[in-house]
C-alpha cells in the first residue's frame, strides 16, 4: 500500500505543538505531592499521542523519546512514582526537547541527538530507580533497547497486563462493503483476543427491517474493550486489513484513574441495566455477531433499534472493569466536542474577506454620495434604504474584523513558563497573576507585542522584584508578585504589567544618566522626564549584565515596536513599592481614525493618533533659522516646520503660510508642523499595503481608498520627520 | 520549450509595437486619474484602485524614452501580474492603445540584436514578425523588477 503520507505532517505537527503547549501549561500546573489524576492523565495522552503520530509517520527519534517519557509518565500515572519537583523539571525540559525534535523534523533538519539522549537516559534513570521495587523489571526492558519501540514493547506487556495497567477501547463501525471484501469481523476479534481479555458489544441500531436487508452488507458497530498492555501497532494490525471498509476509533483508555471517576455514568448504565437485562442476554452473544447473527436478531425494526440502544450500557454493566473505563473517554469526548467547536481557517482567507469587505465599505460610500445629490419622489426612499445599508455595513465590518481577533491568553500563556524558570534561575519566588486574558485583540498585534511583553516581564524579575531575604528585610512578603493585566479601554487596548518589587530608582537612573552626560549636571527632572531616560537606546542601571537582562537593549527596542503598532508605553513607578508598565495598544492595524488633508490636488490621511493640534500661523510667529529652515512657537517650544508639497515634489495651492494651516504632529518622539493647504474631514480608513505591489515608500505607511475610489496614502510622521531632517541636512 | 506556442497581447506605443504574455495580462481598463507617489522615478506615474488593491501605473512611453503623449479617454493601462524576487504583484502599464492577440510559435521569436548597452535590450526576450510587422516581445518581470524600490533597506531596519 503506497499511501503518501507526507500529506498528513502538516496536521500531525500543528497538533503535536498545540498538545505540547496544552502538556507544558497541564505540567505548570501539577501539583507536586498531590497532583490531580486528571492532570497526568492529559499530560500522559499528549505523549502518547505524539508516540502514536510519530511511529506511523516514521520519526523514529521522536517515537523512541516519546516512549520514554511514556513511560515514565504511566508510572506517575499509576502512582508507582510520586511527582517530584526533579521530575516536573524534566518533563518540562522534555516538551522543550519535543517541540525542538519536532521543529527539527519539520524543517527537516537533523536533530540534535545528543541532547536528545541525555535526556532519555536522565528521564531512564527516573523511572529505573524511582520505579524501582516494582515495576523495575517492565521499566528496564524499553530503556535498554530504546530505539525499537515496538518491538520490545510485547516483552513488557506481558507483567504490565498482569498488574491490569493497559485497557484498549475501540469503537469499529463497518460499512457496509466489510464483508463484500472478504473481511471476517470475527477473525478480528479473534486476533484481538489473542493479546489480552476481550468484550465485545454489538451496536445493531443501524440494521434496517428484514425485508429491506441485503444479507451481503454488514450494518454492525462495536465497542470493544480489550485488557492488554499490548503497543498500539499490535491493536492496529488486526484491523490492517479492515481499515479501509470501516471507521475506527482506537484509544487506549487508563486504567490508574477509572476507579474514581465511574461514578455518574456507571449509575445510569445500572438504570437501564433493570430494564433492559432481557436485551442484554441477547445483546451479549451478539457480541460475536457476523451480519448473519444479526439479521435473525432484527426480526422487527424498531424493536431492534430499541435493542441497540440498550445493548451498549448493559453490556458494560455486565462486563465489570468496562463500564469504569467508559466514562472516562465520554468524557473526553464532551471535553473534545467543545474544544472543535471553532475551525481552522487560514489568513489568507480571512484578508480576502476583510478586503471584500472594505471594497464593499467604499461602494456603499460612493452611493451614499450618489443619493444625496438625487432628486425626486423616490430619492428619499433610495437614502433611507441606504442609511440601512450603511447600518449593516458597518455591522458587518465590525463582524468580519472580530473574525482576526485573539484573546490575548494566546500571548500570556507563555509567561507561567518564563517566570517560574527565571525565577529558578535567579533564586528568587515569584508569583505570577494574569488577568483579563480574555480581552481580544488583533492576530497581527498579539503576534507583535510577544516580544515587548517577555521583555517587560523579564525586566520586572530581573530588575524589579528583590531577593526573598531584601524583601522580608523590606517588610514584604518574600514572594514577589508580577501581575499582568490586559482590558478595553475606550477603541484601545491597555496592558499593564505591574510588580510589588522595588520599583525604578530615580536617583540611580539620574547619576547613571548624567555620568554618560545624558544629562547636564544641574538639571532637575521630574519623574516622567526621568523614566523617560530609561527608553534611551543602550541605557541600563542594571549594576552586573546577567544572562536574563541588563545589556541595555531594551526599553527602546519595546517602545518602538509598541510604537510600531500605534500604541503607547506609560511607566508609573514608587521606590520600594513597585512599577507598572502601561501598553496602550490599537485594536486593530486594519483600520486607522485619520484626518484627511489636502495639498495641492492629491489627499493624504494622517493618523489622528499622531496629531496634536491643528493652527494656522501668522507671518510674523515665523522664525528662520540661519537663514533656511523655518520654526515656530509651540506651547513653550520651537518646532521645524515641513512643507508637505516640498517634501512629496507636488504642486500645492498654497505656499505662504498663513493661507494653509499647520498640523502639529509627532513621530518618533519629535514634533513638526506639517504645513499642508487645508483640513477635509476625518474619518475611519481601511490600510492598504503599498508593498504588495510596490514597496516601501519614506514617510508612507499605506494608503487606503477613498469614497470616490480614488487612492489616498496614508503618512508615517516617524518616516516623515525622518525624512524631513535628512532632506534638511542634505541640503 | 521550442514547438511550444503562446498567446500574446500586443500594443502599440508610437509607430512600435510590442508584445507580452497574454496569461500575465490581468486587466485592460481606460486611463483614470492616478494618485502620485513620492520619491517615485518620474516613469513610475502613481496607484489606482484595482478593485482594493493599489497598483502602481508606469508610462511605456517614457520607459521607452519615447515622446510623451497626452493621457486622453482612449488612453489604455494593461494591468499584468509579474514575478518580482519579492513575490507576484501587479503593475500598469500605459500604453497608446492595445491592437491584437496573436498566436506565435517560439521558433518565430528571433534574439534582439544587441543594441549599445545592455540595461537597453535585457527586457526584450525577442523580436518576432507578425503580418508585415516586428513586434517586440517584452520579458515583463525584468522589466518591471526596476521600477520596485529595494526593500533590503526597511528589513535591515526592522531586524
Amino acid at each position: 500500500m503506497d499511501l503518501d503520507l507526507a500529506q498528513f505532517h502538516a496536521s500531525f505537527f500543528e497538533e503535536s505543538f498545540e498538545a505540547l503547549d496544552g502538556m507544558e501549561a497541564a505540567l505548570l500546573g501539577l501539583d507536586v505531592g498531590a497532583p490531580d489524576p486528571e492532570r497526568v492523565n492529559g499530560i500522559f495522552r499528549v505523549a502518547h499521542s505524539i508516540k502514536g503520530g510519530a511511529g506511523m509517520f516514521g520519526f523514529k527519534d521522536v517515537a523512541s523519546f516519546t516512549h520514554t517519557l511514556e513511560t515514565l509518565l504511566d508510572e506517575l500515572r499509576s502512582g508507582r512514582m510520586a511527582v517530584t519537583r526533579d521530575i516536573s523539571d524534566k518533563l518540562l525540559v522534555s516538551v522543550d526537547v519535543m517541540r525542538a525534535m519536532l521543529t527539527s523534523v519539520q524543517r527537516k533538519e537533523a536533530v540534535d541527538m545528543q541532547k536528545v539522549a541525555d535526556l532519555q537516559f536522565d528521564l531512564e534513570m527516573i523511572v529505573a530507580q524511582g520505579g524501582g521495587q516494582a515495576a523495575a523489571a517492565p521499566a528496564a526492558a524499553p530503556a535498554a533497547a530504546p530505539a525499537p519501540a515496538a518491538a520490545s514493547a510485547p516483552a513488557a506487556a506481558v507483567p504490565a497486563a498482569a498488574a491490569g495497567v493497559g485497557r484498549w477501547s475501540i469503537e469499529f463501525r463497518a460499512l457496509p462493503e466489510l464483508l463484500l471484501r472478504g473481511n471476517d469481523p470475527i477473525a478480528i476479534f479473534a486476533s484481538l483476543a489473542e493479546l489480552g481479555k476481550l468484550t465485545v458489544t454489538a451496536n445493531m441500531e443501524a440494521v434496517p427491517r428484514l425485508r429491506s436487508i441485503d444479507a451481503e452488507r454488514c450494518y454492525l458497530k462495536w465497542t470493544l474493550e480489550l485488557e492488554s498492555d499490548c503497543a498500539r501497532e499490535q491493536v492496529d494490525a488486526a484491523f490492517e486489513w479492515a481499515a479501509v471498509d470501516c471507521e475506527l476509533a482506537i484509544a487506549r483508555v487508563d486504567a490508574g484513574a477509572a476507579a474514581p471517576t465511574s461514578e455518574a455514568p456507571a449509575a445510569s448504565a445500572a438504570a437501564t441495566a433493570d430494564g433492559g437485562s432481557p436485551a442484554a442476554a441477547g445483546a451479549a452473544p451478539a457480541a460475536s455477531a457476523t451480519a448473519a447473527a444479526a439479521t435473525t436478531h432484527a426480526d422487527g425494526g424498531a424493536h431492534a433499534v430499541a435493542a441497540g440502544a440498550t445493548a451498549q450500557p448493559v453490556a458494560q454493566a455486565n462486563s465489570g472493569a468496562a463500564p469504569a473505563s467508559k466514562p472516562t473517554e465520554s468524557k473526553e469526548a464532551a471535553k473534545g466536542g467543545g474544544e472543535h467547536s471553532s475551525i481552522r481557517v487560514s489568513i489568507e482567507k480571512i484578508d480576502e474577506l476583510i478586503n471584500t469587505v472594505g471594497e464593499l465599505v467604499i461602494t456603499q460610500a460612493m452611493l451614499s454620495e450618489l443619493g444625496r445629490k438625487l432628486d425626486g419622489s423616490l430619492a428619499e426612499q433610495f437614502r433611507s434604504g441606504l442609511n440601512q445599508l450603511e447600518r449593516n455595513m458597518r455591522e458587518l465590518q465590525e463582524s468580519v474584523m472580530r473574525v482576526r481577533m485573539l484573546p490575548i491568553s494566546f500571548t500570556f500563556s507563555r509567561f507561567p513558563r518564563m517566570v517560574r524558570d527565571l525565577a529558578q534561575r535567579l533564586g528568587k519566588q515569584i508569583e505570577l497573576k494574569m488577568t483579563g486574558e480574555q480581552t481580544e485583540l488583533d492576530k497581527t498585534v498579539l503576534e507583535k507585542i510577544g516580544d515587548p511583553l517577555v521583555h517587560l516581564v523579564r525586566n520586572s524579575i530581573d530588575h524589579g522584584i528583590e531577593s526573598p531575604e531584601a524583601r522580608v528585610k523590606a517588610g514584604k512578603s518574600p514572594t514577589g508578585i508580577v501581575h499582568l493585566d490586559a482590558c478595553h479601554r475606550g477603541g484601545h487596548i491597555a496592558v499593564e504589567i505591574r510588580d510589588d518589587g522595588n520599583g525604578l530608582d530615580k536617583n540611580r537612573i539620574l547619576d547613571k544618566a548624567r555620568s554618560r552626560g545624558l544629562v547636564g549636571a544641574n538639571d532637575v527632572l521630574s519623574d516622567e522626564q526621568v523614566h523617560e531616560l530609561i527608553f534611551m537606546p543602550g541605557f541600563s542601571t542594571a549594576e552586573k549584565t546577567t544572562d536574563v537582562s541588563g545589556r541595555g537593549v531594551g526599553m527602546d527596542v519595546v517602545r518602538r515596536n509598541v510604537k510600531e503598532l500605534g500604541g503607547e508605553i506609560e511607566i508609573a513607578s514608587e521606590l520600594g513599592k513597585g512599577s507598572r508598565f502601561i501598553i496602550t495598544l490599537p485594536l486593530t492595524l486594519a483600520i486607522v481614525d485619520g484626518q484627511s488633508v489636502s495639498v495641492g490636488s492629491e489627499t493624504y490621511i494622517v493618523p489622528l493618533t499622531s496629531i496634536i493640534e491643528s493652527l494656522q500661523l501668522q507671518p510674523q510667529s515665523v522664525n528662520r533659522l540661519s537663514g533656511r529652515g523655518e520654526v515656530f512657537s509651540f506651547r513653550g517650544e520651537y518646532l521645524p516646520i515641513v512643507r508637505l508639497h516640498e517634501l512629496f515634489g507636488i504642486e500645492p495651492r498654497a505656499t505662504a503660510l498663513h493661507e494653509g494651516l499647520i498640523v502639529v504632529a509627532e513621530g518618533d518622539g519629535r514634533r513638526i508642523g506639517l504645513f499642508v493647504d487645508e483640513l477635509l474631514g476625518q474619518q475611519q480608513v481601511v490600510i492598504k499595503s503599498m508593498e504588495a505591489n510596490y514597496g516601501p515608500i519614506d514617510g508612507v505607511a499605506g494608503a487606503t481608498i477613498l469614497g470616490d475610489g480614488s487612492v489616498a496614502l496614508i503618512l508615517d510622521l516617524s518616516g516623515l520627520i525622518r525624512v524631513a531632517t535628512r532632506s534638511a541636512r542634505a541640503a | 520549450m521550442t514547438g511550444n506556442s503562446q498567446q500574446v497581447l500586443t500594443f502599440v506605443l508610437g509607430s512600435e509595437t510590442y508584445g507580452v504574455d497574454i496569461l500575465r495580462v490581468q486587466e485592460i481598463r481606460g486611463w483614470s486619474s492616478v494618485t502620485k507617489i513620492p520619491h517615485a522615478p518620474p516613469h513610475v506615474l502613481g496607484v489606482l484602485n484595482l478593485r482594493g488593491s493599489i497598483v502602481p501605473i508606469v508610462d511605456m512611453r517614457m520607459q521607452f524614452n519615447l515622446e510623451r503623449a497626452e493621457y486622453t479617454a482612449v488612453t489604455v493601462i494593461i494591468v499584468l501580474s509579474v514575478q518580482s524576487r519579492n513575490g507576484k504583484r501587479d503593475f500598469g502599464i500605459v500604453v497608446d492603445g492595445v491592437s491584437d492577440v496573436v498566436n506565435v510559435d517560439d521558433s518565430q521569436v528571433k534574439q534582439a540584436p544587441e543594441l549599445g548597452s545592455r540595461e537597453a535590450t535585457e527586457h526584450i526576450r525577442g523580436l518576432m514578425p507578425v503580418a508585415d510587422r516586428m513586434v517586440v516581445l517584452l520579458d515583463i518581470d525584468k522589466l518591471i523588477a526596476g521600477h520596485l524600490p529595494n526593500t533590503s533597506d526597511s528589513i535591515a531596519e526592522v531586524a
